[in-house]
């Protein structure tokens, strides 16, 4: 089904399901969850950025009144350098522990040491002080160029470069070198009239989710481990603490209690292992929280990134070659999203002679974590530059630039997948058509920029159940935990399939033990996958109910049809019941009807977004104002378009922030001075027009509805679309991120 | 967040007695917006708390054309800013009072604690220099007044000998043709601290021409607020030109002697001394212009 069509819920705006509560403030997150015999764990945290420990001594916090608990990575079963599958990819287990509790070295001030457990958070925290580490403190290094010198300070003893195959002898801080081309860049340059390159700078970013980290653990008297917590995948919750407890799933229950944002950083575990290990040594129920600097300082941010991007167009404005050079930070261990980067970076694009190289390198920050688009936005940031001051040179309008060159169904990546039918010529048509590209924009230090960017998207497993209520609703219980309105787009796309309204779905996001297995909500997958889980559930009942409603007329399931919610009897018998009504008559058929659907589709369809921008400079300040913003995006289908249009709003926000203000900032020991939502600089709502959203609408024929993610590809365009509007104002290319006050009154020269 | 007990103090010598037996233990809670903070975030240890919201002198808010105002210790911004007269006659001093923290927290926050926590980039501080307020201090060997301006002796520094509270903020009435203004640089448009701050407060002739006087002091630029004699001085007498501000700024960015952190860098700050000095100058001066 690839056509677009009209549905009866599929594209209506119905009110999400956990709408009313979140709003009054009933909704349970994991720091209210309570339980008899509660104990509060704190962790205590590396407070240098590169050091080996000497020596732990916890008697002193054991000895302090009210502390029941004390663990550090003693209390972890001992972990070699072994590979560890987990679902979103391989994993060296020593890492994975290590980055939990430090063994023997720590490599990022927040790293997490040692963690107590006692009667109140404030008696823990006390205790916290009370443990004696000795350090011998070591140079850190902060930037990826620094740590890929030969003479670089090394994080790991043992990690070697592997590229293409080949693992080097020597120990390095660069874990891994990718490469990918296509035909012959060499030719493709000499073919060029013109060519630009470029070197960019980003830096490092937080997802910056308003609910901090938590965990609540128990074990029960037969070794049955539950943790409530907040977290964008139970089952991969359950996995990482398996793998690190080396305890049997079987063994777990993970209660996904709701979240308070995520953005790919709540997909990595951080304290429940440790909330798990401080419950297993005390005997009792042990609840962790982290508060806003341990967020910062000890989870995953997205990577600072150095770029090197080189284009080459002829006269008449096509794309002859283009290479690009990737440097990302890892963090403490291995695992950067060069990778992502390097699928993305060209992929607008139809260019015939394509090199990238990219390269996964430690430094001593916290382990990067995914956030939206992982990789993508800091490549996007190069690559669009770069596209518009080709257009700039060549006097081609930046849109009319993308639709001679844009990606079609059949057009190769540079990384070898062929494009399905995608929507980007149609995000640069409606953009160049919008009122707002049109409008005039003239005024002094005004600009207007534009950038486009791509995110594939993934499939993945997914599994729904449906239960039928004898009242002509359903229950319908999913794995997905809900960040942005997926309970309402899946229960629509079950809802569509009945013929029923979507206020007759009652959503419900359950447990490890109470569903099957289902990926994270990552990767713009959710809407998607478990929705077509929804959707092959409802075909379930539907199928089902056909049999009841055949055997409630005494004909053969071939005459019974089904449509518009109504039943009937075609072929002889004049026979017809509504869905509701047969629902009531379950129990006289046979019994109650569940239906079940599971997917690991691989048809997830890749997303596009235009970004168009309209800005102001303070010349005297290097203040930057956005005026105006139109983001269009082609969502496939958009289920619910209030929850695309979001999902479009937010990520062009935190696009704006990360072009703008926000950045980890160091000092010389390696040690975050901005670990505060007063000093980290997040938008507000008074730094930001109305972001208009803009929906396209190119069917993904591998959804029955035609849907494609969309809630990373958003983050991709907009800090190259804001250099390029501060280009058009000021006629300055900005090119290292954040693009803040000072950098901008530094490259005006007024510093 | 470490124990610590909490007292009601009834009245100024209540308060001064306990601080005074207390030492460097004791703190004065008012609006709690930066002490709570700081307790919990362990950047202050204090086993003794005194609250002093219940004593009648603190809660004093009262302008006088004649004789100018008394602003309590523990006046929360809110209510400054909701007395038109007072916004009519320390414009400047209410440009600070409606940009500290959001509705909620000037709900709580006092101009007093603002002053008391010493901050080098407190918003209030700043235009109280420019509007010649003086401090009333009382302490076990009575009370005194101190010009505000030699109040802070460094970043959370004071000028208070042991047991000494602040009871109330005395600023004169405003002199004919005159205004104040004040304005502080952050990168985004609420929720950030001043990276740089600029007061000025101004006195123009009949003809609205000439600067009769005017004082400019500035935020975030120093280990305390900073008045700006100088600069202040070298406008009295001047038309109202683009080189007397010019030049006053340039006067003021000479005291400037800021550092780079997370907030900003010193050469930033130094330029936006300049260019925040010009805007509050010309603020005031347009204040004084727009007034009928």
């Amino acid at each position: 089904m690839t056509e677009n069509k009209e549905y009866k819920v599929v594209g209506t705006r119905p009110i999400r399901h956990d709408g009313v509560d979140k709003v009054t403030g009933r909704a349970l997150y994991g720091a209210d969850f309570q339980i008899a015999g509660l104990l509060h764990g704190r962790v205590l945290r590396s407070p240098h950025a590169h050091a080996r420990i000497l020596s732990i001594d916890t008697s002193r916090a054991e000895a302090l009144p009210g502390v029941k608990g004390v663990v550090t990575a003693q209390d972890l079963p001992s972990a070699e350098d072994r590979i560890a599958d987990l679902g979103e990819g391989a994993v060296n287990l020593k890492h994975l522990c290590d980055n939990i509790l430090a063994s023997d070295k720590v490599l990022y001030t927040g790293h997490a040491v040692a963690a107590v457990a006692a009667t109140s958070p404030h008696i823990a925290e006390e205790a916290c002080k009370l443990i004696d580490v000795e350090y011998e403190v070591l140079s850190p290094v902060l930037e990826v160029r620094q740590a890929m010198e030969p003479d670089a300070p090394l994080l790991h003893e043992t990690l070697k470069t592997t590229s293409m195959g080949e693992t080097a002898d020597e120990p390095s801080n660069v874990a891994s070198h990718i490469q990918h081309t296509l035909g012959d860049p060499e030719k493709g340059f000499a073919e060029a009239d013109i060519i630009i390159e470029r070197d960019f700078v980003t830096g490092t970013v937080h997802q910056g989710y308003i609910e901090p980290h938590n965990a609540t653990a128990h074990f029960n008297q037969d070794g049955h481990l539950t943790i409530w917590c907040s977290t964008q995948g139970a089952f991969t919750v359950r996995e990482q603490v398996a793998e690190i407890l080396q305890y049997p799933i079987s063994k777990i229950k993970v209660v996904p209690m709701e979240i308070g944002g995520g953005f790919g950083g709540k997909i990595s575990v951080y304290i429940k292992p440790v909330a798990a290990l401080l419950a297993k040594k005390t005997g009792k129920p042990v609840k962790v929280l982290m508060n806003r600097t341990d967020v910062f300082e000890g989870t995953g941010p997205t990577p600072a990134s150095y770029i090197r991007v080189k284009m080459g167009a002829t006269k008449a404005g096509k794309i002859t070659a283009a290479e690009a050079y990737l440097a990302f930070e890892g963090g403490a261990y291995p695992g950067s999203p060069v990778g992502p980067g390097a699928m993305c970076i060209f992929a607008p694009y139809s260019i015939e002679n394509v090199i990238i190289d990219g390269y996964d390198v430690v430094v001593n920050k916290p382990k990067t974590a995914p956030y939206r688009a992982p990789g993508a936005p800091n490549a996007a940031f190069g690559s669009e530059t770069v596209i518009d001051e080709l257009a700039e040179k060549l006097g081609i309008d930046p849109l009319e630039f993308r639709l001679i060159n844009g990606a079609k169904e059949g057009d190769r990546r540079a990384d070898g997948p062929v494009h399905p039918r995608i929507g980007f010529i149609e995000t640069v048509e409606t953009a160049k058509a919008h009122p707002h590209y049109t409008a005039p924009n003239g005024k002094k230090h005004h600009g207007r920029g534009i950038a486009s960017g791509y995110w594939f998207n993934i499939g993945l497993e997914s599994s729904v159940t449906i239960n039928v209520n004898a009242d002509g609703t359903i229950n319908l219980i999913e794995g997905s935990t809900d960040i942005g309105g997926t309970r309402a787009s899946i229960a629509m796309q079950a809802a569509e399939v009945l013929g029923i309204p979507a206020e007759s779905v009652n959503p419900s996001v359950v447990d490890t033990n109470s569903v099957g297995y289902t990926a994270v909500t990552g990767g713009s997958r959710t809407t998607y996958a478990t929705g077509y889980a929804a959707y092959e559930a409802a075909q379930d009942v539907k199928r089902k109910m056909i049999e009841r409603a055949a055997k409630l007329w005494e004909v053969d399931v071939s005459n019974v049809q089904f449509e518009d919610g109504l039943f009937s009897s075609i072929n002889g018998k004049e026979e017809q019941i509504s869905f509701r009504d047969l629902c009531g008559q379950l129990s006289q058929t046979g019994g109650p009807v569940v239906g079940s659907g599971t997917v690991n589709p691989g048809g997830a369809g890749g997303a596009y977004a235009t970004h168009v921008v309209d800005l102001m400079v303070d010349e005297e300040t290097g203040k930057v104002e956005i005026l105006r913003y139109t983001a269009v995006q082609d969502a496939g289908k958009a289920i619910h378009p209030s929850y695309v249009e979001g999902q479009i709003q937010g990520g062009a926000v935190q696009g704006i922030g990360w072009a703008l203000n926000e950045e980890y900032i160091y000092n010389a020991e390696g040690t975050m001075t901005n670990a505060s939502f007063l000093d980290y600089r997040m938008p507000t709502c008074l730094d930001l027009p109305m972001i208009d959203a803009v929906i396209v609408e190119v069917p993904n024929p591998g959804h029955p509805y035609g849907v494609r993610g969309v809630g990373e590809v958003p983050i991709v365009p907009p800090m190259a679309a804001i250099a390029n509007a501060i280009y058009d104002a000021i006629g300055i290319r900005m090119t290292e991120l954040p693009m803040s006050p000072d950098r901008l009154l530094k490259a005006m020269g007024k510093i | 967040m470490r124990d610590f007990a909490y007292i009601t103090a009834n009245t100024v010598s209540e308060a001064v007695t306990l601080l005074d037996e207390k030492g460097q233990s004791a703190r004065i809670l008012a609006g709690g917006t930066d002490l709570i903070v700081q307790v919990r975030e362990a950047r202050r240890d204090v086993d003794w708390m005194i609250d002093i919201k219940s004593i009648p002198e603190v809660n004093v808010l009262d302008y006088n054309a004649d004789t100018g105002l008394t602003l309590g210790a523990a006046v929360e911004c809110y209510k400054i800013y909701a007395v038109d007269e007072i916004c009519d006659a320390y414009p400047g001093l209410v440009d600070a009072t409606k940009i500290i923290g959001g509705t909620a927290i000037q709900g709580r926050a006092a101009v007093g604690g603002n002053l008391c926590n010493a901050s080098p980039a407190a918003d209030c501080i700043p235009p109280l220099i420019v509007l010649n307020a003086s401090c009333v201090i009382a302490g076990p060997n009575g009370a005194r007044e101190l010009p505000v301006e030699q109040f802070c002796t460094g970043p959370g520094q004071t000028a208070f000998d042991n047991g000494e509270m602040l009871v109330s903020l005395k600023i004169p009435a405003p002199a004919n043709n005159s205004s104040s203004f004040y304005l502080r640089f952050i990168p985004r448009n609420e929720m950030d601290i001043a990276v740089v701050g600029a007061g000025a407060s101004v006195t123009l002739d009949d003809a609205k021409q000439t600067i009769v006087s005017a004082r400019i002091a500035l935020g975030a630029v120093a280990p305390t607020p900073l008045f700006a004699e100088e600069a202040s001085a070298l406008l009295a007498g001047r038309e109202v030109s683009d080189a007397a501000i010019d030049e006053a700024a340039q006067a003021a960015q000479s005291i400037a002697r800021p550092i780079s952190d997370m907030r900003g860098t010193a050469e930033q700050r130094t330029h936006l001394v300049g260019v925040l000095t010009r805007r509050a100058l010309n603020g005031a001066i347009q204040r004084i212009r727009d007034a009928a």
